[in-house]
C-alpha cells in the first residue's frame, strides 16, 4: 500500500479522535515548547551579556586599588594611584594604545530647577579614546583645559534628557556639588553596562578640576589602560602587574594591593555561565520532550487495544501486517510532528512574549526549530513502533473477537 | 457453471490450545463446494460452523489436512499470502456487522479497495455501486451509529462485494435481525449469487433462511454429518 494512503488512514483516524489524539500530543507540544522556548531565551540572554560587555570596549585592561571587586576586606586601605602612575603606564607598558586617569564622586546636577542625581567622572580626553566612545555632538576636552582643570563638561544622554529635556544643553551652565560648569559635548549613547549600571548617566569632566573641587587630593581611583589590537592583552596586563608591584613597593610573596580587570575575561566567564545555564534548562526541558514520547506510546498502545476489532477488521478484509504496522507508526509520527509543529508555534507566542519582559533579544534561532521538530517526529517513529508492531501481530480472528 | 469446485477440503481438522487443554473442534471435514453455488452451513452450536469458516476464509489455517482454493493449497501460506488471497477473492460478512465506527457507510465499503491501492476516484464509484447494489447509497455518509442493524448487515455486504469476490462467506448473517430484514439479507445473497456469480457460503441457524440456499451442508461435531439439496436446488 502506498504510504499517502497509509496517511490519509492515520488522518481519518486521528480526526475521528480530536480530543484523544490532543491529549495524546500535549506532551510533546509543551516539550517542543519548553526545548525552543528555553533555547531562545538562553541565546538571547547569552547575547546580551555578550553585548553589554562589549560595549566596555574591547580589549580594556581597567587598574584598580584592593583586591578583586571593591576594596578588599579588613586591614589598611590600599592606597589609590597617583598622576605619576599615569604617565609611568603611558611611556613605559608597551602594547597600549591610551591610558585614561579617573577620579570619581557624585552628585546631584542642578538645572533651572529640575535636578538630577548622577556620578561624577574626572578624566582626560583619552578616557573617550581608550573605549572608543564618541561624541553625539559638542566637543572633547582641549589640552589646556584638561592641564588647567577648567569647569568644562561632557554629559551622557540620560542626564542630558533629565536635566535639560527639550533644550540643547550645549554651552549652557548647570550646576553640580556647589560648582558652575559649562556644557560643551554631548556623548552618544551607549546603554547599559555589564552590571546593569546605565553608562549614559554620567557627567564627565577634567580630573584636575574633579580632584581641586571634589575629592580634595591627586588621587587616582582607576586607570583605564586600552591594549593595542596588535598586543596580546595577556602580556601587557602581566608587564602592567609587575610595573605597578614595583611601583607600590610590594614585596616578593605578598600579594598584590590592586587588581587588573580584563572586559575580556569577565565577558568570557559570564557568556560561559550563562550558556551553561541555558544547557541545564534545555536539558530538563529535553526530559519533558521525552516524557512526553512516552505518553504518545503509552496512548498509543491503550489504543491499539481500544482498536483491537477495528484492527481485526483490516486485517480481515485483506490487510497484511505490515500495512497495520505501517498505519500505526504513520498515527503515531503524525501525531508526534502535529504536536511538535504546535509546540514549535508556542515557543514562538511565548518567546515572543518572554523576550521583552526578560530584557533580552528574541532571536528566532532556525537550528534548534529545525532540531525540536526532527526530534518529535523520531520520538513517533521509536515509540509509536512498539505498539505498531503489537497490532499488526494480532491474529484476526482473536482481534474480531474482542469486545 | 456449476461443476467446477471453488473449494476442497480434505480431512481437515483443527485443534484449538495445546496438551491437557487442547480442543479439537474439527474433526476431518471433507467438502467440496462447486462454484456458483448457494450454500448453508447449519447444524448445532459448537459443532465446528465458524471455524470451518474461518479456515475457508483463510483467517485461519488447519491443525492438519487439506484446503484447496481454485486448486490452490492455502494451508501452505504464510499469513500475507493468505491476506492477499482475502484481498483478492474473498468477501466476509461477520455476525456482528463489524464495521468501522465512527466511519461513514461509503469509507467503511472503501476500505477493501484502499487496501488494494485502488485510486480515490475508482474507490468512490465502486463504493457507491456497491452501496448501489445493497439499497443504501442515499446513506452513504452516515455512519454505522446512524443505521439501523439491518442497514449496518447490508453495509457490511457491500464492504465485502465492492472487490467483486468470487466467494462469499457468511457468518450468520442474520443472526442479530428480525425475520423480515433477515429475509431482505437473504433476497439479496440470492440475488448476489445469481446476477454477480458470486459463491455464496453462510452459517445460518434458522431452516427459513437456510431454505434459500441450493445446498445444505450439515455439521455436527467436528464433522460433516450430511449434505442436503435445498428448496432452490
Ligand atoms: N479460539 C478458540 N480456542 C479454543 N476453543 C475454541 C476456539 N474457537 C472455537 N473453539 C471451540 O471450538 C468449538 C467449535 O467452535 P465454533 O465456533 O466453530 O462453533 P460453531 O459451530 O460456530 O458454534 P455456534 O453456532 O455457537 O457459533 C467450540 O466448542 C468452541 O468452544
Ligand atoms: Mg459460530
Amino acid at each position: 500500500m502506498i504510504i499517502g494512503t497509509t496517511v490519509t488512514l492515520a488522518f481519518r483516524a486521528i480526526m475521528r479522535h480530536k480530543l484523544r489524539s490532543f491529549l495524546t500530543t500535549l506532551g510533546i507540544i509543551i516539550g517542543v515548547a519548553a526545548v525552543v522556548t528555553m533555547v531562545t531565551l538562553g541565546n538571547g540572554a547569552t547575547a546580551s551579556v555578550k553585548e553589554s560587555i562589549s560595549s566596555l570596549g574591547a580589549n580594556i585592561l581597567q587598574l584598580r586599588p584592593g583586591q578583586g571587586f571593591g576594596r578588599g576586606g579588613g586591614g589598611p586601605r590600599p592606597p589609590d594611584f597617583d598622576p605619576d602612575d599615569v604617565t609611568a603606564i603611558a611611556q613605559q607598558i608597551t602594547g597600549v594604545r591610551a591610558v585614561a586617569a579617573q577620579a570619581q564622586s557624585s552628585g546631584t546636577a542642578i538645572y533651572e530647577g529640575n535636578n538630577w542625581s548622577t556620578t561624577v567622572n574626572g578624566t582626560t580626553a583619552s578616557y573617550f579614546e581608550a573605549q572608543q566612545w564618541a561624541l553625539q555632538s559638542g566637543r572633547l576636552f582641549m589640552p589646556e583645559e584638561e592641564e588647567a582643570g577648567k569647569s568644562v563638561c561632557i554629559i551622557g544622554s540620560t542626564l542630558k534628557n533629565n536635566l535639560f529635556k527639550q533644550e540643547d544643553p550645549l554651552g549652557k551652565q548647570f550646576r553640580i556639588k556647589g560648582v558652575s560648569c559649562q556644557v560643551i559635548g554631548i556623548l552618544a549613547t551607549r546603554g547599559q553596562g555589564g552590571f546593569g549600571n546605565d553608562q549614559d548617566d554620567v557627567v564627565v569632566m577634567p580630573i584636575k578640576f574633579v580632584q581641586r573641587r571634589f575629592t580634595g587630593n591627586r588621587d587616582v581611583s582607576m586607570i583605564m589602560i586600552a591594549v593595542d589590537d596588535a598586543y596580546e592583552t595577556s602580556a601587557v596586563q602581566s608587564s602592567l602587574e609587575g610595573m605597578m608591584r614595583e611601583r607600590r613597593n610590594i614585596k616578593p610573596g605578598d600579594p598584590d594591593n590592586f587588581n587588573v580587570f580584563d572586559t575580556k575575561q569577565i565577558s568570557d566567564t559570564l557568556t560561559g555561565t550563562t550558556t551553561m545555564l541555558t544547557q541545564i534548562v534545555t536539558a530538563v526541558a529535553g526530559i519533558s520532550l521525552l516524557v512526553g514520547g512516552i505518553g504518545i506510546m503509552n496512548i498509543m498502545l491503550v489504543s491499539v487495544t481500544e482498536r483491537t476489532r477495528e484492527i481485526g477488521i483490516r486485517l480481515a478484509i485483506g490487510a497484511v501486517a505490515s500495512e497495520v504496522l505501517l498505519q500505526f507508526l504513520v498515527e503515531a509520527i503524525v501525531l508526534s510532528c502535529l504536536g511538535g509543529l504546535m509546540g514549535l508555534f508556542l515557543a514562538l507566542i511565548a518567546t515572543a512574549i518572554a523576550a521583552p519582559l526578560m530584557g533580552v533579544p528574541f532571536l528566532f534561532d532556525v537550528r534548534i526549530n529545525v532540531i525540536a521538530f526532527a526530534f518529535s517526529a523520531a520520538i513517533g517513529v521509536v515509540f509509536g513502533y512498539f505498539p505498531a508492531k503489537r497490532a499488526a501481530a494480532l491474529n484476526p480472528i482473536d482481534a474480531l473477537r474482542h469486545e | 457453471m456449476l461443476n467446477d469446485p471453488i473449494i476442497t477440503m480434505r480431512g481437515v481438522t483443527k485443534v484449538y490450545g495445546e496438551g491437557p487443554t487442547a480442543f479439537q473442534a474439527l474433526k476431518g471435514v471433507d467438502l467440496e463446494i462447486e462454484r456458483g453455488d448457494f450454500v448453508a452451513v447449519m447444524g448445532p452450536s459448537g459443532s465446528g460452523k465458524s471455524t470451518t469458516m474461518n479456515i475457508l476464509g483463510c483467517l485461519d489455517v488447519p491443525s492438519a489436512g487439506e484446503f484447496l482454493f481454485h486448486g490452490h493449497h492455502v494451508e501452505r501460506l504464510d499469513r500475507d499470502q493468505r491476506a492477499l488471497l482475502r484481498r483478492k477473492y474473498l468477501g466476509f460478512v461477520f455476525q456482528g456487522f463489524n464495521l468501522l465506527s465512527r466511519t461513514t457507510a461509503l469509507e467503511n465499503v472503501e476500505l477493501p479497495l484502499l487496501y488494494r491501492g485502488d485510486e480515490r476516484k475508482a474507490r468512490q464509484e465502486a463504493g457507491l455501486a456497491a452501496l448501489d447494489k445493497v439499497g443504501l447509497k442515499p446513506w452513504w455518509d452516515h455512519t454505522p451509529a446512524e443505521l439501523s442493524g439491518g442497514q449496518q448487515q447490508r453495509v457490511a455486504i457491500a464492504r465485502a462485494i465492492v472487490t467483486q469476490p468470487d466467494l462469499l462467506l457468511a457468518d450468520e448473517p442474520t443472526g442479530n435481525l428480525d425475520s423480515e430484514r433477515s429475509i431482505e439479507i437473504m433476497e439479496l445473497l440470492t440475488d448476489l449469487n445469481q446476477n454477480s456469480g458470486i459463491t455464496v457460503l453462510m452459517v445460518t441457524h434458522e431452516p427459513d433462511m437456510a431454505a434459500f440456499a441450493r445446498t445444505i451442508i450439515h455439521f455436527r461435531d467436528g464433522v460433516v454429518e450430511s449434505i442436503e439439496k435445498g428448496a432452490r436446488a
